[in-house]
């Protein structure tokens, strides 16, 4: 699985909800081997952002070469706010796939994401059948639910109430009958940990996808580490590497 | 015409172009060979290595600033002996040469690794006096011009292969560093390391980086590091390795043309995985384009 770097073209270009956008890429290189729960660099092209945006990829049509990804405008004069302003046919760099994906072989998932930890879910609860999405919001303003809808049973939860049940992801799963399957997350550290430890009474097994500070994206730099329980084979301490010893880690395996 | 010189000799190396790649931009080189043949690089230099494993520092480590970015990685590294199994022997198997950094807390760690590489495939060792992101060892020993000379002639005492000393740009005169760095035995120096520099996110009200400091490298220093490394020239005999925000060709020969003997490629790695062989390339294309039939022509022409 060898990550590419190069030039892809910008197939759609468009917002989802407040602050969400949807960028889908021609890049059948990367399309073609991408796994759920990886993700590509994306390079600005204003000459002063040299680092590439890691962004997780949503779906991949690996017949049609195109990556779907979807993400948040993190801010006036960001990166990010850059690429909503993309258009179709617009040539753009990106490297890719980084990381190692989520577990597709191991029976149905409880794939639960939080924010714009969702996107990177829907590759996965489409890959594996008989899963169940649990997605958080901080409103009715969701993204993606109908895609969501179209291929798994959905639980949403929302903080202020206004759709699905009132409270965050855990609170929509304890509100659920019998669930089973293996836990996937990905969201923010504080509901990782919710999850981590909803995972470990309910006696299932829990992976994780986590979101560090990268400068590279390719396991040079060491920027974007998080700490593990044990010692940790490549770096020889009690580090790994979120790009490519991650994003997805077995929960055990990481201090949250 | 025929194909221009590139290759340059630094302490009795030669390497087949002037481009190297900068320590800690690389890794030991795994994880660019999946993009490219390592042999297109004229020498690829480690990220520092100790005597034990280093943890580093907290994350955040690293941010993005205008033109440039913050790092407090801390000299993470699985020391010496995983480095020798592992590392080094993958890089003896590609046609470039190898260098080292080595770093450590004390005298002792730095000698410690040195001897330890003695009959290992290291064809030059760049000792790391000038890293702002650890207390001890790092920047201590390279912001006093007595301090650097005794450590690199303790250093040179030992070391079996040349010794490159890697500058640091927080002090008044580089220069003074690199006066030390030659009385003291030293085959090379290199310079510029990142220079100390702080973010602070406003709506957090708080540090960006969990070190709170970090070195920062990229394009934003490339003026600093040039008017540092041509100072340098005026000042030493020995030959001077230059880096600092390279992206470009004409970024990397403006370092010859002040000068530098060779260069090496850092951060622009991360904006582009293919940046130091397309960098070599580009230095070869400006040579033939300005009929230069050998790159040490060019070296520090710009008095």
């Amino acid at each position: 699985m060898s990550k590419w770097s190069g030039e892809a073209s910008v197939v759609t270009s468009r917002a989802l909800s407040d602050g969400i956008f949807e960028l889908c890429l021609a890049a059948p290189e990367i399309a073609e081997s991408a796994v759920p729960g990886q993700f590509v660099m994306v390079y600005p092209k204003e000459g002063g952002r040299i680092l590439g945006r890691p962004i997780s990829i949503c779906e991949a049509d690996a017949a049609g070469g195109v990556v779907r990804l979807v993400y948040r405008v993190t801010g006036a004069g960001t990166g990010t706010e850059e690429f909503s302003a993309w258009q179709p046919g617009e040539t753009v760099r990106v490297l890719g796939p980084v990381g190692n994906g989520f577990p597709t072989d191991k029976g149905p998932v409880i794939a639960v994401g939080g924010g714009i930890g969702v996107p990177p879910l829907l590759g996965l609860v489409k890959a594996v059948p008989g899963s169940v999405a649990v997605l958080g919001y901080r409103n009715g303003k969701t993204f993606l639910q109908e895609d969501f809808e179209r291929a798994s049973r959905v639980l949403i939860a929302t903080e202020d109430g206004s759709l699905g049940t009132k409270g965050t992801v855990i609170d929509a799963m304890k509100a659920a009958e019998e669930l089973s399957g293996v836990i996937c997350a990905c969201g923010p550290k504080p509901m990782l940990a919710a999850v981590k430890a909803f995972a470990a009474e309910r006696g299932l097994r829990c992976y994780v996808s986590l979101e560090e500070r990268m400068a590279c994206g390719v396991g040079v730099c060491l920027g974007c580490v998080c700490q593990t329980a044990e010692v940790d084979a490549h770096s020889g301490v009690k580090n790994a590497r979120v790009c490519v010893d991650g994003p997805v880690f077995e929960a055990s395996e990481v201090i949250l | 015409m025929s194909r221009p010189n590139t290759a340059v000799t630094i302490a009795g190396v030669t390497l087949k172009n002037p481009v190297m790649t900068a320590s800690g931009t690389f890794g030991s080189g795994q994880e660019y060979a999946e993009f490219y043949d390592l042999s297109r690089l004229g020498a690829v230099v480690t990220k520092g290595v100790s005597d034990v494993p280093w943890p580093g520092n907290p994350a955040p480590r690293v941010t993005e600033v205008t033109g440039g970015m913050l790092n407090a990685i801390g000299l993470q590294n699985p020391g010496i002996d995983v480095f020798c199994r592992r590392d080094l022997p993958f890089l003896a198997g590609f046609d470039t040469k190898i260098v080292v950094n080595v770093c450590g807390h004390s005298e002792e760690e730095y000698l410690r690794v040195v001897e330890r590489l003695a009959e290992e495939p290291a064809d030059l060792l760049e000792i790391n006096i000038s890293c702002p992101n650890v207390k001890e060892g790092g920047i201590a020993f390279g912001t006093d011009p007595k301090a650097v000379e005794a450590i690199t002639k303790a250093v040179k005492a030992k070391a079996k292969q040349p010794i490159i000393m890697k500058l640091s740009p927080n002090v008044t005169d580089i220069t003074e560093m690199a006066r030390a760095a030659e009385a003291g035995g030293a085959d090379a120096v290199s310079l510029i390391n990142t220079l100390t520099g702080m973010k602070i996110d406003v709506e957090r009200q708080r540090f960006v980086l969990a070190n709170r400091t970090g070195g920062l490298s990229g394009p934003a220093v490339h003026p600093i590091a040039v008017r540092m490394v041509w100072q340098t020239a005026q000042a030493v005999k020995i030959p001077i390795i230059g880096l600092g925000g390279i992206q470009t060709p004409a970024d990397a020969l403006e370092f010859l043309l002040a000068g530098a003997t060779a260069v090496m490629v850092g951060t622009a790695n991360f904006t582009d995985p293919y940046a130091a062989p397309k960098i070599a390339e580009g230095i070869e294309d400006y040579l033939v384009r300005h009929g230069v039939q050998d790159v040490k022509e060019i070296i520090g022409i710009v008095k």
